[in-house]
């Protein structure tokens, strides 16, 4: 067994995500199935191998270092504010966080 | 009226005056009303953004204006791609009110170069899926076989342009979500280089792998569409100024003599006879246009999916980790501010994608990093590695899309892994970075259809569109 109950709670805390416990036992089953495949790639060694970080080469992304540091209208925050499941113009209000 | 409308049908006939640009919208919106409770493609219609812009190539045409060149052209966007004042759900519970402040740059493009944009199509939600059936909207039914999935996660973009409700549309592609559906809908789906289109509005799901593409009736539309996306754009670091070429131009050249791969990985066990059949039907007919057909290896092409489904798990856990309840979307309320995440996480987020954020959380976590998120992006390297020595010999390098027909509904949903195995054949060129194309390789029995996919060079998506031209005039859909 690749993954324990344990396992899948310390994730899913991680995670921010509340899941029944139904869903937890059904996770961990499937999710050590996957793992148990993922394993295939201890097949290969890679201990001389460079991860790969990035899709494109340095020479197709030079451009695209750094731009100039110039202000632009930005003039969102209405809009943005307007969808929001509890908006406090201009803020998002939340649960209290402090103070308890 | 023809169902069969294509880009340059559409343009003829508004210059002609044989239609307006008004009138086919609505005509497009019936067909939609007639089909569309059956096929449950379209998730939200854009009629008032759709009569905007139709009235506006309508003055064009009117003033005697010279047509921008997707003019009064009906399209559909996939619904993980953001639209200005139109709801964006991603086929999700978690934003199932959500309406974007701006749009994406690849709509922003095809509105400007004319397109109409009919409505926002289903997905698997977030893009996670190789069925359309995690989809918190319920299922597309496959056009052509409707007790059939259309693939996914682009099955409601595939679908209403297999069924005339589009002339073409955008899907996105991840690990297959363009080209499967593309396969299974039986129409041209192409995902271009990692890089050559923009990814600014698309909403995210594994940002090294997301890519915008096109599906379409025939080949011309598709390149003519992704002629207008291509290219550089400000709003993302990752979209290269690699000059896009005339891909209507480039279609033309003759593709005699070119060299194409086939690597034997790829014809393993797990193939589907029928497709297996179709497939090297299809090859043949390259061999009669004049190409030279050449035996590769691409060694690595096993461990794809298991590299695949570490990376993209591991990048969406940590790009869904914005959906909070704060700023916008679903909110579960609590007085606890980690209780409120927790909760609204666990209700807003279907079953597909709390799998994906657990697995990826699982992987990037403090003693689990090394053995699986490192290791899979140096496997991911090899792969692409695979890809380079592959392209040193050839041109292109052609494969089955997937390894099976379109299967029936319901058929493998309780099984996970069987329904990550369906991607075997497209994962590779995602990890790897490569554009490639399903263009329509035949019927099995006369029924369900096969896809063929053409993977080239970095940037090489002339090179594929190309090939998939002349396959598709050669009559590769009918092999």
């Amino acid at each position: 067994m690749k993954i324990s109950r344990e396992d899948v709670l310390r994730v899913a805390e991680l995670a921010y995500l509340d899941l029944s416990e139904a869903e937890l036992e059904m996770y961990r089953a499937q999710i050590d199935e996957i793992l148990e495949y993922i394993g295939k790639l201890n097949e290969l060694d890679t201990t001389k191998v460079e991860p790969m970080a990035q899709v494109l080469s340095d020479d197709q992304t030079a451009d695209a270092t750094l731009r100039e540091d110039l202000i632009v209208p930005c003039a969102v925050a209405e809009d943005v504010l307007k969808h929001a499941p509890d908006p406090e113009p201009p803020y998002f209000r939340v649960p209290k966080v402090i103070g308890r | 009226m023809t169902a069969n409308w294509t880009i340059d049908g559409v343009k003829e006939a508004l210059a002609a005056k044989k239609i307006s640009a008004r009138e086919l919208a609505a005509d497009f919106y019936k067909r939609i009303e007639a089909r569309n409770p059956e096929l449950n493609a379209f998730l939200t219609l854009s009629k008032e953004r759709a009569r905007r812009q139709t009235d506006k190539i309508d003055a064009l045409v009117a003033g005697g204006k010279p047509l921008p060149p997707l003019a009064g052209v009906p399209v559909a966007i996939k619904d993980v791609i953001s639209t200005r004042g139109i709801k964006t759900t991603c086929g999700s519970k978690i934003l199932q009110n959500y309406i974007p402040p701006y749009d994406a740059t690849a709509v922003e493009r095809l509105e400007a170069a004319g397109a109409v944009i009919l409505g926002k199509t289903n997905c698997d939600e977030f893009a996670m899926g190789s069925s359309n059936e995690n989809s918190a909207y319920g299922p597309v039914k496959n056009p052509l076989a409707q007790d059939r999935v259309p693939g996914g996660s682009s099955g409601g973009s595939a679908a209403v342009v297999a069924a005339g409700l589009a002339v073409a549309s955008l899907g996105t592609d991840t690990g297959g979500s363009i080209r499967q559906p593309g396969s299974f809908c039986g129409v041209p789906a192409m995902m271009g280089s990692y890089g050559r289109v923009s990814r600014y509005g698309l909403i995210a799901f594994a940002s090294s792998l997301d890519r915008i593409g096109p599906l379409a009736t025939n080949v011309e539309d598709v390149a003519a569409i992704l002629q207008v996306i291509a290219g550089r754009d400000p709003h993302d670091s990752t979209s290269t100024t690699a000059p896009v070429p005339d891909y209507r131009t480039e279609l033309e050249k003759p593709v005699k003599r070119l060299r194409l791969g086939i690597p034997k990985e790829y014809f393993g066990e797990g193939m589907d006879a029928g497709v297996r059949k179709k497939i090297e039907t299809g090859i043949e007919l390259f061999k009669k246009l004049g190409c030279q057909l050449i035996d590769i290896r691409m060694p690595h092409t096993d461990y794809a999916i298991a590299t695949y489904y570490i990376i993209a798990t591991a990048e969406a856990s940590s790009n869904l980790a914005r959906y909070d309840g704060v700023r916008y979307g679903l909110r579960v309320d609590d007085d606890s501010l980690l209780a409120m995440y927790r909760k609204t996480r666990g209700a807003g987020f279907g079953a597909e994608v709390k799998r994906r954020i657990v697995l990826g959380t699982y992987v990037l976590s403090a003693g689990y990093y090394d053995a699986y998120y490192l290791k899979g992006q140096k496997v991911r390297s090899l792969i692409a590695q695979d890809f380079r020595d592959a392209f040193a010999k050839v041109d292109a390098i052609l494969t089955p899309t997937s390894p099976v027909p379109p299967f029936k509904l319901g058929e493998r949903t309780d099984d996970p892994l069987q329904m990550y195995l369906a991607d075997i054949y497209t994962v590779t060129g995602s990890l790897a970075g490569v554009p490639g194309i399903s263009v329509p390789c035949g019927r099995i029995d006369g029924k369900l259809p096969a896809g063929l996919q053409i993977f080239g060079a970095p940037f090489g998506e002339a090179r594929v569109l190309q090939l998939a031209h002349a396959f598709e005039r050669a009559g590769g859909a009918a092999v």
